[in-house]
Order: C-alpha cells, then structure tokens, then sequence
C-alpha cells in the first residue's frame, strides 16, 4: 500500500506542479456552468435541482477526460522515466493504482469545486439533497471509467495526439450506444437483444440511473468492472509494451 | 552477486542480446563496452528489470529478476540511460519521492537524503525544477536517485556522460569508494573510463562478448603493449635513429610519426626494447626530448577486437 501511496503521491503533486490543473479545473467549471445556465436552462426550468448540471455531464467528460488521460502513461514512456518507475521495487498493480487513483482524485477536485451550484440551488429552493449527491457519486464514478478507458490505451502509446483521439473515439462510442436517438437507429436494423446489449454496456446507461437518484448495486458493479477490467489491461499492455 | 545466464533478447528478427553470460562479484568494477548499438543498454536493461529478456535469466543477489522482481530490484539502483526523472519536480521532491517507494523507513529518510545531496553537491539546486538544470546537475539528480538507498549493486548507464572533466572526476571518485563492498556495473563508450575506475572490463559487439578481461589485461593486447615512443628535438637524425633501432635485435618494426618528429618502435615477440633502446641513445648522444614505454592502447585494442563492428 505504501508503494501505491508514493506514487499517488508523486503523480497528485505534479498535476499542481504544471498548468495542467488549473487549466483543466477552470475550464472544467467554465463549461460545466455555461452549459447547466445558458445551454439547458436552469433558471428557466424553475425546478430545483440539478437534473441539468449533470446532463452535460458525460459529455464534457468525453472532451475533457481524454485530455487528463492521454498523458498518464503516454508522457513517462517519451520521457523515459518509464524505465524509473519500473525499476523500482513495486508490483505493477501498485503502479498503476497509484497513478490511476491520482487522476481520479484530481478528477474528484474539479468535481467537488461545481458545489457553488448546489449552495445556488439550495439557495433558491429545496432540492432533494439525497438525489443530488447519488448524482455526484454517480458522476464520480463515471469520470473513474473515463479515465480507465483512457489510461489504458495511453499505455499503448507515446503519442499523447493518438492517445487523446482513441481514448475519444472509444469514450464516444461507449456513451453514444446509451442514447436513446442512436439506439432507434440501430434497433431499425440490429436485433433488440443486440441493441439492449450495448446499451447496457453504456456509460450513459448507468449514469442515468444514478442521476436519479437510485443507487443501484448493478450500476456501481458495473463502473468497478469497468474500471478494473481497464487497468488490468493497462498492466497488460505496460508488461508487453513498456520499451518500445 | 549478479549471475547472467544464456540471456538472449531479441526484437522481432533483430537479435540485440546473443546467449550472454557473465557474473559479477562484490568487489568488482564491471566496465561494459561495445559500439553504439552493441546490446549495452539493452543487457542492463534486462539486469535492471525493466526488460524481460527472450530467453536465459538474470539472478540479483540470488534473487531471479523475473520471478522474484521486488526482492531483486529492491537490491538494485540503477541510472537509465540519458538519467530520466520528471522534469516538472525539484530534485528534492523526486528523491523524497524515489525514498518513500523505496520504502525507506522515514526516520532515516531525511539523514540519508542530506548525505546524498552532499555527496553528488545537489544543494545549490534542490528547490528548482529539474528542467531548469543542467544537463551535468540532471545526470547527478539521476545519480544520486541510483545509491539512495546503498544498494548492493549499481547498474550505470553511462553515468559521466555529459559531465564536464571535473564532475567526471568526481563521479569517478565516488564510484571508486562505493567500490570496495559492492557490485558495479557501468557502460561507457569512454574509455579512459575504463582504465579510470573499473576492475574489470567486458567488450561486446552485436550482443555478444569479444573479450573479457582486466583493464590492464586488455592494454596487454595492444600492439603498442612494450612499445617504446621515440621523440628528437630536431627531425634531421631521425633517418639515422630509426635505422639503428631497427638494427636492434629486440625491436620488430618501427613507425614513423612525421607530425610529433618520432618514432615508435615496436618490440619483437616477447622481448623488452626499452633498455636496449635508452642505453643505444645515451651512447649516440641523440637529441631526445622525450622517450616513453607504452603500456598499450584502449582504444586500439578496442577498435581490433570489435573491428568495424559499428552497427
């Protein structure tokens, strides 16, 4: 536990030690608040909650996240200090736990600093405080599998470029199967099974689910696979590809 | 104890190790020398753990680096080549950071980590960024990543690269008192290196080893091993000196060297020319400005023994 907390450690630090963080966490909220204000009406909705806020949601991580996650493992192989980290006497779970914990934590801050909008919505009404924090959590963990999916094939290259658009793409694919618009399209020529299949392999799925507020053991089940079965793979392709 | 057996690497079709064995003993200065692309970096590589090799093992202080890669690597400290670190940290950060995955016990952390700092002169620098430093500052915050935690064995690649001569001096010093208990094994393409601070030198080329064998063992293959270097203050006689020292019964040859006004003169199989030479110069009254035995030449012997293998 030691070895992971040194690099949870190392890694947390040196997003505040470059503009990275603050870069990501301004334009993270920028767009967060632009979107639940401008874009979906908060005000005009009347209703108290955060139902938009979080709308947008999945897909501003599917632009912001590939940007945090593309240089995870794809940076410390064109720095060479890859070949540091690997020498030193850690197993390679510890690894790359500890710096997939680091970006998600990170991830978690930005997160936490939207609570101006929950102290506003309080402010001029009474939410159901229980659904909005379900959301929070909800969110949270999709965020984990974002950034899985994009650590992972970070570990497959040294381009940070190719890294961001694959980890895109996948992120898209895995949000759009949710949609309801894209599964009437596909349900016009794919069987239902088919359709319902990759729907429930969608992000969004399950972080609908949440955002309402029913936290079901199926959908935390489902983020902690993903993200497991993601770093597992991350491992996997380190051990095969750390040199080249 | 370091113990390579049969290690073979390959890249696809490109074989970069060739069924490579050695070991090495406390004690001992293992210089690894070879032509750029020889299979230096790739042979540490592996010693360190970071490669896993094709076939063949490694065993660390008993420990096999594959099988058992904590026990191995805690043993081990290892500068990668060109000494990468993360650029946006302060040295100090960064070994802080190396000691705690070290699990250096915290107590300890902080006397050990001043004594490093001293030993490779890292204060001035602690608090700045490592891409703020000099190429030299870098390769000692790499250096002193390598023995912060006293390991039995060092793997360098070439950890005096991009020193200057006096930094370069003192790496060489500091190698040399690490010596005495423990294992080292350092690549360098400089050989005065070698002659500097190893005890023991292996050449290789194309991944596998053309020789093996002492500093001084490898000068012995020179050709200029026993030759003696003759220098006149003035180039007239050197016709007639060079005709009297091949006349000599222990000289083989002699070559003329225009641009220093000299002569080397070659002995014949197991003979000593030196005496002969001195004792015919002082009887003749040559001009000498300078005559010297030769103990051999590296980078001769290096340039024979791996023979335009610059792959």
């Amino acid at each position: 536990m030691n070895g992971v907390l040194a690099v949870f450690k190392r890694e947390l630090k040196s997003y505040f030690a470059t503009p990275i963080a603050y870069v990501f966490i301004v334009i993270f909220l920028i767009a967060s608040g632009f979107c639940t204000f401008y874009f979906l009406g908060f005000y005009e909705s009347g209703q108290a909650d955060l139902q938009a806020f979080f709308y947008m949601h999945p897909w501003l991580y599917l632009f912001l996240v590939p940007a945090l996650s593309m240089r995870l493992w794809a940076e410390e192989r064109k720095s060479g200090s890859i070949e540091l980290l690997m020498t030193l006497p850690l197993e390679m779970w510890q690894v790359v736990a500890g710096k997939f914990l680091a970006v998600w934590v990170f991830t978690g801050i930005a997160l936490a600093l939207t609570f101006p909008i929950w102290i506003t919505v309080n402010y001029l009404g009474k939410p159901d405080n229980g659904v909005i924090f379900a959301a929070y959590v909800g969110s949270f963990l999709m965020a984990g599998a974002f950034l899985a999916v994009g650590a992972c094939i970070s570990a497959a290259t040294k381009n940070q470029v190719i890294a961001f658009i694959l980890s895109f793409i996948t992120c898209f694919m895995l949000l759009a199967v949710g949609v309801q618009l894209v599964q009437q399209v596909l349900s016009s020529w794919a069987p239902q099974w088919l359709v319902d299949g990759l729907a429930s392999l969608s992000f969004q799925t399950h972080f609908d689910f949440i955002s309402k507020g029913v936290i079901d053991l199926r959908d935390l089940v489902y983020f902690a696979l993903l993200i497991g079965a993601c770093l597992y793979a991350n491992a996997i392709v380190l051990q095969l590809k750390k040199a080249d | 104890m370091i113990d390579v057996q049969s290690l073979t690497k390959e890249y696809g079709r490109l074989r970069a190790v060739d069924n490579l064995s050695f070991r090495v003993e406390p004690g001992q200065v293992l210089g690894f020398l070879g032509p750029n692309g020889a299979g230096k970096t790739t042979t540490m590589r592996i010693v360190a753990g970071f490669l896993p090799p094709t076939s063949g093992r490694v065993l660390v202080c008993g420990h096999d680096i594959e099988t058992q890669a904590v026990a191995a690597k805690r043993r081990i400290g290892y500068l990668p080549e060109g000494a990468p670190s993360y650029p946006e940290m302060t040295p100090r950060s960064f070994l802080e950071f190396i000691a705690e995955a070290r699990g250096m016990p915290a107590a300890k952390r902080r006397q050990r980590l001043d004594e490093v700092f001293g030993l490779l002169h890292l204060e001035r620098v602690l608090e700045q960024s490592i891409d703020t430093l000099s190429k030299g500052y870098r390769r000692r915050v790499g250096l002193a990543q390598a023995i912060l935690h006293d390991p039995e064995v060092l793997i360098l690649d070439e950890p005096t690269d991009g020193l200057d001569p006096n930094q370069k001096h003192e790496v060489r010093e500091l190698i040399g008192r690490m010596a005495r208990d423990k294992i080292i094994v350092i690549s360098t393409h400089l050989l005065e290196e070698v002659d500097a601070v190893c005890n023991r030198a292996i050449i290789i080329a194309h991944g596998k080893i053309l020789a093996d064998d002492t500093p001084r063992g490898l000068e012995t293959r020179s050709r200029f091993h026993n030759a003696v270097s003759v220098k006149l203050t003035s180039p007239d006689q050197l016709a007639a000196v060079r005709r009297a020292i091949n006349a000599l019964s222990e000289v083989a040859s002699t070559e003329l060297d225009e641009k220093n006004q000299g002569l080397t003169a070659f002995p014949a199989p197991g003979k000593l020319p030196l005496a002969a030479i001195n004792a015919l110069a002082e009887k003749e009254r040559w001009p000498l400005a300078e005559l010297h035995l030769e103990s051999g030449r590296m980078d001769e012997v290096f340039r024979s023994i791996t023979g335009g293998a610059t792959a």
